[in-house]
């Protein structure tokens, strides 16, 4: 077996392509830009003058084909990939493809599907209007999926070594007395492992944690905000002290406190998670009592069901084997969390809450001077209907784009985590962690940080895009 | 300058078509539109939200946006064509020749600016004058539109000016170059009525002393009237109507226009007797105009097959100055015909006293300076001694501008603040110190209220008909979901909407239909008095008939009490059976219909009914003005609050005005003012607005 | 305005009590004191050796009286050895118990002793905090021209091509945490394998001798990050200022276009951003850690790492406090900044 080029049999062909329509293409983005600088002139908007074509406008013609051409040439790689025969032919980028193959259909299958009802379905619908929503979702979608389908994908197990991969760049073929995939297609790291399976291996730990996280932040800081808001006074200055007071701490030195083997042995994490994960299940008893009080049956039907389905989640969830919380009987708890991941969990969702906190409050106040607001106060309702179903669904334009963002800001934080060899054991795949492996040769051997770094950007990028999409059509209507 | 010599018309514009283009669709907002408007003339453009007034304007300013296009016809200053010239020859036109005033004055001037620099801006920019020369002009322009202290005024940020001043200072800055062509986009709309008079009577001064011709741009027939020489009616995109004033508002030969006089009230029209008539149906959306006329549907004299064919051309009417009409059947018509008054009604004696309020009184301290904390914390005197008693399936409308209290008193009734002193009495129990949370359900849904903007008063998101079943739920009707169900179809029915509306969510309603659900949700547990927070002032002219006949038709069923507060004086003549006048948290006049309408009044009322414009021809009225600003209510003048504006203030010696808050002054039937005024000189008052004899 | 100040240090001074007591609580736990005892002297340490190194040292004492020491308002712990020396907190070597002051805490201007640098805590504070502050100064001089010249010009017109361009570098440049942008900018500028080689990869030499070759990476990689931010949210304000109707006014008053901008729009369109940009430090102050850590520069996030990591304690909270301290005067420059920018607030 022999080292496998980035690009395989279809390089010699595409590659000269792709170099020149790069080139066409940068020249042609500096050229727009230097000439948008220059004042057009007498050139209008809206009026019945004709416009001549000037040379901004054959600029942004290159820019469009060149791109084109480039994302053509990426596609015929990509379908190569899957089509070639053997792992030589399709190169790396087709390599790589091919294992991403139940990703590709995925992501083929749901935007069909999307785009074909996209006017029944919303907002989630009129975001396949906005092509910068577009691709936000395909790349967040791209991740959701490879996370799912991460098993499938994996070439070898991220953390077993073959000592003789160690720092090999991508495309090596495996020592031939190995068994399984013949190549490390991203190289191996300095301890020998996979770079790409661990790459793949990290997207499932960040999907994991990072939306549920945010989840809880959000769950926190709406039952917190509301009533700041709602109610303003004492309660709102105490409550603002708080979160500013959290704000104030430099995340990084409160990562640093929390995030410690000697931190989980005092077992502060599971009571903060105690505190923490009451949350949700004090939100949805108030919505429901809120709503169905006027209504015995369905309320005891709701609220009974919330305390009993949540709180033994919730019971099961905080009792923990070796930390001080561990009162529930092994038979009945549902699942155990490992401490690292509990206590990476609660800082994250600790040091998000505070910000999702001042959104969700300066929202209510805005809402709540609205006439409607005052409809139901005539009414009489009480104050916790009007918080949780007058106000907050009217403010969830602003909270599901700042959602959006926030899963991109809290797998920064992660990865921030990771950087630092904090919260995770070490060997974890996750893409903080392995950056951080990678970073002491960096400038020897690049691609063990370099794949991960780019994996984290793409996603992160991808959610910002998405957010941007939906705020943009949210704001539309 | 060529400019200088030209006589022709100012503004020519000739089969103008502008057109919104989105990703999905053209939407036309303007169809071949012409007008012409002369040298000196001022022409109005009337039309309700929608029709492409303003758009017709930013076509002139040549200031669509990025998707706004016009799309056909031309529209020609001084005999150039806009719509050919460069980017540099309209930026000359723009503040020099061609000036616009809008309607949010607060926004249409830059926060960060001072007063002066933005005046000076415009000669500067234009003239290339020195920045001491555009200063001494802007002092001049500032004190031509009559503003106190003009030095300080230029030397002032935007925000520190109360909201008439702000105006003042927009029309001085489209003054500052002595434009030919003034556009004024509903320049007083934001403005309260007496502060709306000063600011039109200045306008129509100005636009003679500089010899300027205007384009008026406004929904209300009143003011078009008041200022205009010519106009002309517009619907959904196209002209309909234009003449001469006198030709449009007397010898109309459109059935739109028509039907928009009868729609709205004029004096004379009376709930019962002469009840006013409604436009059936709703205003066409842009892209769901009809075929043919875009009336068609509207339109009583609709005929199938003729006007729903083709295009309709604008035909000249003869023996007019000018006027044309946009009718196929115009000729046909019978003009004169008598209006053919559906129904007309018993008036109803009122009954037993359901509320009563006694020596009302409701303080709020407010922190002056709240960002930096510290600061005296002020008092707010909202209500004064408000007494007044409301009798069942009685129409009590309360009246008063910006400032005046109403809205408070309002809050105080319905619970939502308690009152500092006095009581009110709702069925004979105390309830003025019990808050809604405290109140027993049956209280509570006896006292609703229908609330002022229709796209705030429905949840955005929840379906309509889940928002009427919630207040049900609440009110505690109906024993079961399917019971209550029923009830909200039957309430859907009671305000004349369709069943299906259950299922829509409010954005896919108009503003009147929201209207009606807010008034549907209100009744829900089958109120006994209703609050009407000015329910159509919001709403299009020709929708307010409507829904105000609804609020009165459930009344008369209900027997229910209805407490309308308006400022707008023509529609509480129209539905209300006793008035009462509110300045700065006081009554200042309280009586029958008729009482307060005619004279004795008091300074104030009678003020406010001078400023009122309506649009009848035939009615003449007393030229009041009042001067200044209405004061804040944080810091009330001393002694009677309407001294500071009154004109007769003279004619009480002593200046008691000044030192005492008057006593209320018990005249004939239940009619009281509060007022220094002796007798002998109320006596003398004339009625301010006269009918003249047909 | 003099009360508002005075409120807001109010404020800051209980904030910082509260955060500083925070730390001293996290610090103090148990588990944390033992690692430090066991680091302090050596890993094989018993549990009898580690509770008799804890109790010569004070740190035993219940966490309020230790808290009060290190602020200075309780007298510090001393301790008796069995040899009869006295040994304690405000004891210098080679002092005699008698002369050395009663109480050294924050108040007094001592901050203790770094377990770690074994060096007084205020004199390492200081160093790296110089050092740290020009690698600041030449961030802020980066980014903040260069972040507000690419809002104002993206913002300018809204989706025109140099919008749209603009805005997909300052949306890629947020989603790169300094971590990743770190480790591709090295890969391509300084690695020795793929590189340009134009750039060094560490920034050590920096500290003594700062030049554009070692300099400049890390300063770019922080203010990256930051621009992005600061660019969108002042292409937002931009964006909404110019679509103004005051814009409008200037606009059909004639004004021309490139002074629409300068003089209209322009300062309006500031008083966001210059919000954002004063409550960006703490951020940034993260930014310094991960760039210091990566780079390799001996500053105050490199410390602060090191405080941490070890459980220096006194230096972890000297550390703190400054931290606090930089949010805390920022957040107050914002407010006071935002009155005079904004006339509106100013007189009323």
């Amino acid at each position: 077996m022999e080292q496998l080029t980035w690009t395989g049999t279809l390089g010699p062909v595409l590659n000269p392509l792709i170099m020149a329509a790069a080139a066409v293409f940068a020249l042609g983005v500096v050229a727009q830009f230097l000439l948008s600088l220059v004042p057009s002139g007498n050139v209008r908007v809206g009026s019945m003058l004709a416009q001549n074509k000037g040379p901004a406008d054959y600029a942004g013609m290159a820019v469009k084909y060149s791109f084109g051409v480039i994302l053509l040439a990426i596609i015929a790689f990509m379908v190569g990939g899957i089509l070639l025969p053997g792992p030589e032919a399709k190169g790396i980028i087709g390599a790589m493809s091919a294992r991403l193959l139940p990703v590709w259909v995925g992501m083929i299958v749901i935007f069909a599907a999307s785009i074909m009802y996209k006017r029944k379905l919303g907002l989630y619908g009129k975001l396949f209007d906005s092509p910068i929503g577009m691709v936000g979702f395909a790349l967040v979608l791209f991740w959701v999926l490879t996370a799912l389908f991460a098993d499938m994908i994996v070439t070898h197990d991220p953390l077993s070594q073959i000592a003789a991969m160690k720092n090999k760049v991508p495309g090596t073929p495996m020592p031939a007395d190995t068994e399984g995939y013949g190549w490390y297609l991203l190289g191996g790291d300095n301890l020998a492992r996979d770079v790409f399976s661990r790459m793949i291996a990290g997207s499932t730990i960040v999907m994991q944690i990072a939306p549920l996280a945010t989840l809880f932040a959000f769950m926190v800081g709406i039952t917190l905000g509301l009533p700041a808001g709602y109610y303003g006074g004492a309660l709102d200055t105490f409550l603002s002290f708080l979160a500013n007071l959290i704000l104030a701490f430099p995340v990084i030195l409160l990562f640093y406190l929390l995030v410690t083997p000697e931190i989980v042995e005092t077992g502060l994490p599971s009571y903060m998670a105690a505190v923490l994960f009451l949350f949700p299940i004090v939100f949805l008893v108030v919505l429901f009592n809120s709503r169905y009080y006027v209504q015995p049956a369905k309320q005891r039907l709701f609220v009974g069901g919330t305390i009993l389905i949540g709180g033994y989640l919730y019971l099961s969830m905080i009792s923990q084997p070796g930390t001080p919380l561990h009162f529930f009987p092994d038979g009945l708890d549902l699942f155990n969390i490992p401490g690292g991941i509990l206590i990476v969990f609660v800082s994250v969702v600790f040091v998000n809450s505070p910000t999702v906190f001042r959104i969700v409050r300066g929202l209510a106040l805005d809402i709540q001077t609205r006439d409607y607001v005052a409809a139901a106060q005539t009414r009489g309702e009480g104050p916790w209907y009007i918080m949780l179903w007058e106000i907050l669904p009217n403010a969830r334009g602003p909270l599901i784009v700042d959602f959006c963002l926030r899963i991109g800001y809290t797998t920064i934080l992660l990865g921030t985590l990771g950087f630092f060899g904090l919260g995770l054991p070490p060997e974890s795949p996750d893409w903080g962690s392995t950056i951080n492996d990678g970073r002491k040769l960096l400038s020897i051997y690049p691609h063990p940080a370099i794949a991960p770094a780019l994996a984290l950007m793409s996603l992160v990028l991808g959610l910002n895009l998405l957010a941007d999409g939906l705020r943009e059509e949210s704001l539309k209507d | 300058m060529a400019a200088d010599t030209y006589d022709g018309p100012i503004l020519e514009i000739e089969n103008l078509s502008i057109s919104f283009f989105t990703r999905l669709r053209e939407i036309p907002a303007v169809m071949d539109f012409s007008c012409t408007v002369m040298p000196g003339e001022a022409m109005g453009l009337v039309g309700e939200s929608g029709c492409g007034k303003s758009t017709v304007a930013l076509g002139v300013m040549q200031d669509l946006g990025v998707n706004g296009r016009i799309v056909s016809g031309s529209i020609k200053f001084k005999g150039r064509d806009l719509n050919e010239m460069t980017l540099d020859e309209l930026r000359d036109i723009r503040g020099r020749e061609i000036a616009m005033i809008y309607q949010e004055p607060m926004a249409s001037l830059n926060p960060a600016m001072k007063i002066g620099k933005q005046l000076a801006e415009v000669p500067m920019i234009h003239e290339g004058v020195s920045k001491e020369e555009a200063m001494a002009r802007a002092l001049e322009v500032v004190t031509d539109v009559k503003l106190p202290d003009p030095k300080r005024m230029l030397d002032s940020f935007p925000h520190q000016l109360s909201g008439g001043q702000q105006q003042r200072i927009v029309i001085a800055m489209a003054l500052m170059s002595k434009p030919s062509l003034l556009i004024l986009d509903e320049p007083t709309t934001a403005l309260d009525v007496t502060v709306e008079a000063a600011v039109v009577d200045l306008v129509k001064e100005l636009g003679e002393k500089y010899g300027t011709s205007m384009l008026f741009i406004s929904h209300n027939l009143g003011l078009v009237l008041e200022t205009c020489d010519r106009l002309c009616v517009m619907y959904s995109g196209e002209a309909v109507e234009t003449g001469s004033i006198k030709d449009v508002f007397d010898k109309m030969q459109h059935p739109y226009t028509q039907a928009l006089f009868r729609s709205i009230p004029l004096p004379g029209a009376d709930k019962n007797s002469r009840p006013l008539k409604a436009i059936p149906g709703n205003f066409p959306l842009p892209h769901e105009r009809p075929p043919g006329c875009n009336f068609g549907p509207r339109c009583d004299y609709f005929e199938e097959g003729r006007c729903n064919k083709g295009e309709i051309p604008m035909v000249e009417v003869p023996h007019g100055d000018r006027h044309g009409t946009r009718c196929l059947k115009w000729e046909e018509i019978d003009w004169d015909a008598p209006l053919v008054v559906d129904q007309t009604h018993e008036k109803k004696e009122p009954g037993d006293v359901v509320l009563k309020m006694e020596d009302l009184k409701k303080y709020y301290e407010v922190n002056a300076n709240a960002l930096f904390g510290g600061g005296d914390a002020k008092v707010v005197k909202a209500n004064e001694t408000l007494s007044f008693e409301a009798r069942e399936s009685e129409t009590l409308a309360i009246v008063g501008e910006s400032g005046c209290g109403k809205s408070t008193f309002a809050k105080v009734l319905m619970g939502l603040e308690t009152a500092t002193e006095g009581k009110i009495l709702l069925y004979n129990q105390d309830i003025q110190d019990t808050p809604i949370q405290k109140r027993q359900t049956d209280t509570v849904s006896s006292v609703q209220m229908v609330f002022q903007n229709p796209f705030d008063t429905l949840n955005p998101s929840m379906t309509v008909g889940r928002q009427i079943i919630r207040a049900l739920e609440i009110f505690g009707e109906g024993a079961n979901d399917a019971e209550r169900e029923q009830k909200m179809l039957s309430l859907l029915d009671l305000v004349k909407l369709p069943r299906a509306f259950a299922e829509r969510m409010p954005r896919q309603l108009s503003g009147g239909q929201k209207q009606r659900v807010g008034i549907a949700r209100a009744f829900a547990g089958g109120a006994k008095i209703v609050v009407a927070d000015e329910p159509v002032s919001a709403l299009d002219v020709s929708v307010q008939a409507a829904v105000t006949d609804l609020l009165m038709e459930i009344q008369r069923e209900n027997k229910t009490t209805l407490l309308f507060i308006s400022h707008d004086l023509s529609i509480v003549r129209y539905l209300s059976d006793r008035v009462m006048v509110m300045y700065l948290g006081h009554v200042v006049e309280l009586g029958t219909t008729d009482q307060v309408f005619a004279p004795p009044y008091h300074p104030y009322t009678e003020a406010l009914l001078s400023a009122v414009p309506i649009a009848d021809t035939s009615v003449e009225k007393q030229h009041i003005v009042l001067e200044g600003d209405i004061p804040s209510a944080m810091n009330p003048p001393p002694g009677c609050p309407f001294q500071t504006r009154c004109r007769w203030k003279s004619d009480v010696p002593g200046g008691l005005c000044e030192k005492e808050v008057p006593p209320v002054k018990k005249l004939s039937n239940g009619h009281q003012i509060k007022c220094h005024l002796a007798d002998d000189i109320l006596e003398r008052m004339e009625p301010v607005i006269k009918i003249a004899a047909e | 305005m003099g009360l508002f100040i005075l409120r807001r240090f109010g404020v800051m001074l209980l904030t910082a009590l509260c955060l500083t007591f925070v730390v001293f609580f996290l610090t103090n736990l148990y588990p944390n004191l033992e690692k430090l005892a066991k680091t302090q002297g050596n890993f094989r340490m018993t549990d009898a050796e580690v509770t008799s190194y804890l109790e010569k040292n004070g740190y035993l004492q219940p966490m309020v009286v230790k808290y009060g020491e290190w602020l200075g308002v309780v007298p510090s712990f001393r301790h008796t050895n069995e040899d009869g020396s006295v040994q304690g907190r405000c004891i210098s070597p080679g002092v005699s118990p008698e002369d050395a002051p009663r109480f050294c805490g924050v108040l007094q201007g001592d901050w203790g002793f770094s377990t770690v640098f074994k060096d007084d805590v205020g004199a390492i504070v200081s160093t790296r905090l110089s050092l740290t502050g020009k690698l600041m100064f030449w961030v802020l001089m980066l980014m903040v021209p260069a972040a507000l010249i690419v809002g104002v010009l993206a913002g300018m017109k809204e989706g025109s091509k140099l919008d749209r361009t603009l805005s997909t570098f300052s949306i890629i440049s947020t989603a790169t945490p300094e971590y990743v942008s770190g480790v591709i900018l090295i890969t391509v500028f300084a690695s020795s394998v793929t590189g340009l080689k134009w750039f060094k990869g560490t920034a050590t030499s920096a500290a003594e001798n700062a030049t554009f070759e070692n300099f400049f990476l890390p300063v770019l990689t922080i203010a990256l990050y930051g621009m992005g931010y600061i660019a969108r949210m002042t292409r937002a304000s931009m964006t909404e200022v110019m679509t103004a109707q005051y814009i409008r006014t200037a606009r059909l008053k004639g004004v021309a276009f490139s002074n629409i901008v300068m003089k209209h729009a322009l300062r309006n369109a500031l008083i966001a951003p210059f919000t954002v940009i004063m409550l960006q430090f703490p951020w940034l102050l993260n930014g310094v850690v991960i760039v210091e850590t990566l780079f390799n520069y001996k500053g105050f996030g490199w410390t602060l790492v090191q405080a941490a990591g070890n459980n220096d304690i006194e230096l972890l909270l000297a550390c703190s406090v400054v931290a606090v301290f930089v949010v805390l005067v920022t957040q107050l420059i914002s407010d006071i900044g935002y009155v005079f920018l904004n006339p509106r607030i100013r007189i009323s």
